[in-house]
């Protein structure tokens, strides 16, 4: 009848490659092809870009509400790449980076923040799920995609986004619990932005780290440094591969930092110092990739000037594409139900009175149709 | 032709849909193993195996959240909620997501599923397990909300739900689930969700009510008869969302005078619904004020107390007799 301690089996380890100056640890350098490196680069610098103009045309009135993901481009972006086409990307609502990677029009997430449903009908042939606005609620549905990957053997992995917000909520746990019960390829990453709106990561959790919790579940974790491009492909890989080889689910917590509002609608100088901001912006994981490829000769000013040029011109269209969008008054009455429902009908018919004066109403003699003029 | 009761009628409903399909995955606590607290899917995971009939962790809200990841792969997942009053704890999913996806996505991703619980009180059980939650449901547009009133309906309902491409709440009235036999024809057969049926024909009041609490009403429409000469026309919803207005109008129109009976509390209940579509199509044809024969707008009293609550036939008998004398 012994006490004593109890062995963990799970790993929980620790992976920064890049630093902050463009310092890299050569023995953990992942090889990843010149032009991918470049592609990589270029998506990292449009997510940017567009996040920026995103902002701008908020504050013009032009969209809606908006949540920047300005200083979180890394993460999503690693994972993207080592993802295949037809893995399933399920996301919180900071992975841009992502969408842009696995060729979503850009017009389209205008769509979105522009209050149109249209911006989250996902294109076909893309695995992607839409953005997620009820925190967390995103791992149930993931961890169900995953687990039909199993069932259907089809060799697929699905990769999930959240917030270190979104591991206080009970789906979180409920999906990783699942995900180990069932052993399915799930990969869920936690980009840990250090503040939920205006609750400090401190006060989240009193865990040392959000990736010790999957220990509790039976699986695997990592933290790495969500800012590190490489870092985030190599854990990308790596929980990938795990995850497609039958391994189990896994948890990678990405350190990173919300350098901007939660979204238009707060002011984070109420709740949070610029000192504590400061730091961060060295730790922009563009401008430590910017050094690292240009150290590689990869990069220089003539590139970046075109990168930047035809960014632009790809984001102008967008927003062409975005301010002509014609919304249709009527299509939310359409997608509630496979076939409208008699009251539906009824109602959409009201609408279109209200608006429009009175239906033709059809002859029951000749089935042509007649103007009411009541 | 068999003589069921409904749990052995939603039995064969399920055992036929994953016969015939191999994406019907039936999901919930102790479903498989034990055949559920109720045994309605008793022997399923022996037929099909554990990866169709799937004992899940005890979490009501993963079962509905990876329930909809599931249909997004081309599933059809049969979850069950042990008990009505659990399905809440799984809420956020259903009103979140299950019922929104479709209009979300512009029909790109849809969450065909039919979420079943045990439904209603009468077995003298635990608290949260009587509530009467098909209101709730019924306000969630992009919902179907089905109740059926017997075996053979109870059958063709579930099959009709489980074959249907838009998400089906399907509450099963636990004081019905062994109250009666049916003859069950040996075929599959369906019923159009959103159609009620006129459980029996009169002329001088119409009787509204679906779910265990058709029982008390046609109880009470053979006692109008027998003991008070009022010809009781009973109509039966089956479903609630949609809800046949054209049935309760043509009834209302024929005898003029209404009694809604349904055991959920009373405001803001389906009778409310029911009530409006009334006035709303046919106000001057109304000879008396309707009435309603509900659950009281309290929480359902632990079972000591819960036949006193519920609706019963002389509830019934006496409202429709004020309504007919009005």
């Amino acid at each position: 009848m012994p006490r004593e301690a109890i062995e963990l089996t799970n790993k929980l380890e620790n992976l920064s490659i890049l630093d902050q100056d463009g310092n890299v640890d050569e023995a953990l350098e992942p090889k990843i092809a010149d032009a991918d490196l470049r592609k990589l680069y270029n998506v990292m610098l449009k997510t940017r870009r567009l996040d920026e103009r995103c902002l701008m045309m908020q504050r013009q009135g032009r969209i809606g509400t908006y949540g920047p993901c300005k200083g979180q481009e890394a993460t999503p972006l690693g994972f993207a790449y080592a993802m295949q086409a037809e893995d399933w990307f399920v996301p919180s609502y900071r992975e841009l980076s992502a969408y842009v990677w696995r060729g979503w029009p850009l017009g389209k997430y205008l769509v979105w923040w522009g209050g149109n449903e249209y911006g989250s009908a996902v294109p076909e042939g893309v695995n992607d799920l839409p953005i997620c606005v009820p925190i967390a609620s995103q791992c149930q549905y993931a961890m169900g995609i995953a687990w039909a990957s199993k069932l259907r053997q089809d060799d697929t992995v699905c990769v999930c986004f959240v917030g270190d917000g979104g591991t206080s909520q009970g789906d979180f746990h409920e999906a990783m619990n699942f995900a180990t019960v069932y052993n399915v390829p799930l990969v869920m990453v936690v980009q840990n932005n250090h503040w939920a709106i205006s609750l400090p990561r401190s006060k989240q959790t009193a865990s040392p780290t959000f990736a010790q919790k999957a220990i509790a579940y039976g699986m695997d974790a990592m933290v790495i440094d969500g800012n590190d491009i490489l870092s985030c492909v190599t854990a990308a890989r790596e929980s990938i591969k795990k995850a497609r080889d039958g391994q189990g689910p896994q948890l990678i917590e990405a350190t990173t930092y919300r350098i901007m509002m939660h979204t238009t609608a707060d002011d984070p100088k109420k709740y949070r110092s610029e000192e504590e901001v400061a730091p961060w912006l060295k730790k922009d994981p563009l401008i430590r990739f910017e050094t690292y490829l240009r150290n590689k000769k990869l990069l220089d000013d003539k590139i970046q000037k075109l990168m930047e040029e035809e960014i632009k011109k790809e984001i102008d269209e967008a927003i062409v594409f975005y301010e002509n969008y014609k919304h249709d008054p009527y299509e939310f009455f359409e997608h509630m139900y496979q076939e409208m429902t008699p009251e539906l009908a009824a109602q959409l018919a009201e609408l279109k009175a209200y608006r429009e004066g009175p239906a033709p109403e059809v002859s029951a003699s000749n089935g042509n149709p007649q103007v009411s003029h009541a | 032709m068999a003589e069921l009761t409904m749990v052995q009628a939603l039995n064969l409903a399920m055992r036929e849909a994953m016969a015939e399909d191999p994406n019907v995955l039936v999901m919930g606590e102790d479903v498989g193993k034990d055949g559920g607290v109720f045994r309605v899917t008793d022997g399923l995971q022996e037929e099909f195996g554990p990866d169709r009939c799937i004992d899940t962790p005890l979490a009501e809200a993963a079962i509905a959240g990876t329930a909809i990841g599931l249909t997004f792969r081309g599933f059809k997942p049969l979850i069950e909620f042990q008990f009505d009053g659990f399905s809440f704890q799984a809420f956020h999913h259903v009103e979140g997501h299950v019922r929104r996806f479709r209009n979300r996505t512009r029909g790109r991703y849809t969450c065909p599923m039919v979420i079943r619980m045990p439904y209603g009180g009468g077995i003298r059980a635990l608290e949260h397990h009587s509530e009467a939650p098909e209101a709730t449901y019924a306000h969630l547009a992009g919902l179907k909300v089905v109740l059926p009133s017997g075996p053979r309906n109870a059958r063709a309902l579930l099959r009709s739900a489980i074959l249907s491409p838009d998400p089906v709440v399907f509450f099963e009235p636990k004081a019905l689930y062994r109250a009666f036999r049916e003859e069950v024809p040996d075929e599959p057969e369906t019923l159009p969700i959103g159609k009620g049926q006129v459980a029996r024909a009169g002329k001088d009041v119409t009787l509204i009510s679906y779910a265990a609490t058709l029982r008390a009403t046609l109880d009470a429409a053979e006692e109008l008869a027998d003991e008070h000469d009022i010809d009781a026309e009973v109509l039966d919803l089956l479903s609630v969302s949609p809800i046949d207005e054209d049935l309760i109008n043509e009834s209302v129109r024929k005898t003029g005078r209404v009694v809604v009976v349904h055991e959920a509390p009373r405001h803001c209940g389906v009778g409310a619904e029911v009530v409006a579509r009334i006035v709303e199509k046919s106000l001057l044809y109304l000879e008396a004020p309707i009435r309603r024969v509900t659950g009281y707008d309290t929480i359902i009293p632990f079972f000591a107390n819960e036949k006193t609550w519920l609706p019963d036939a002389g509830k019934v008998v006496q409202a429709t007799v004020e309504t007919v004398n009005f």
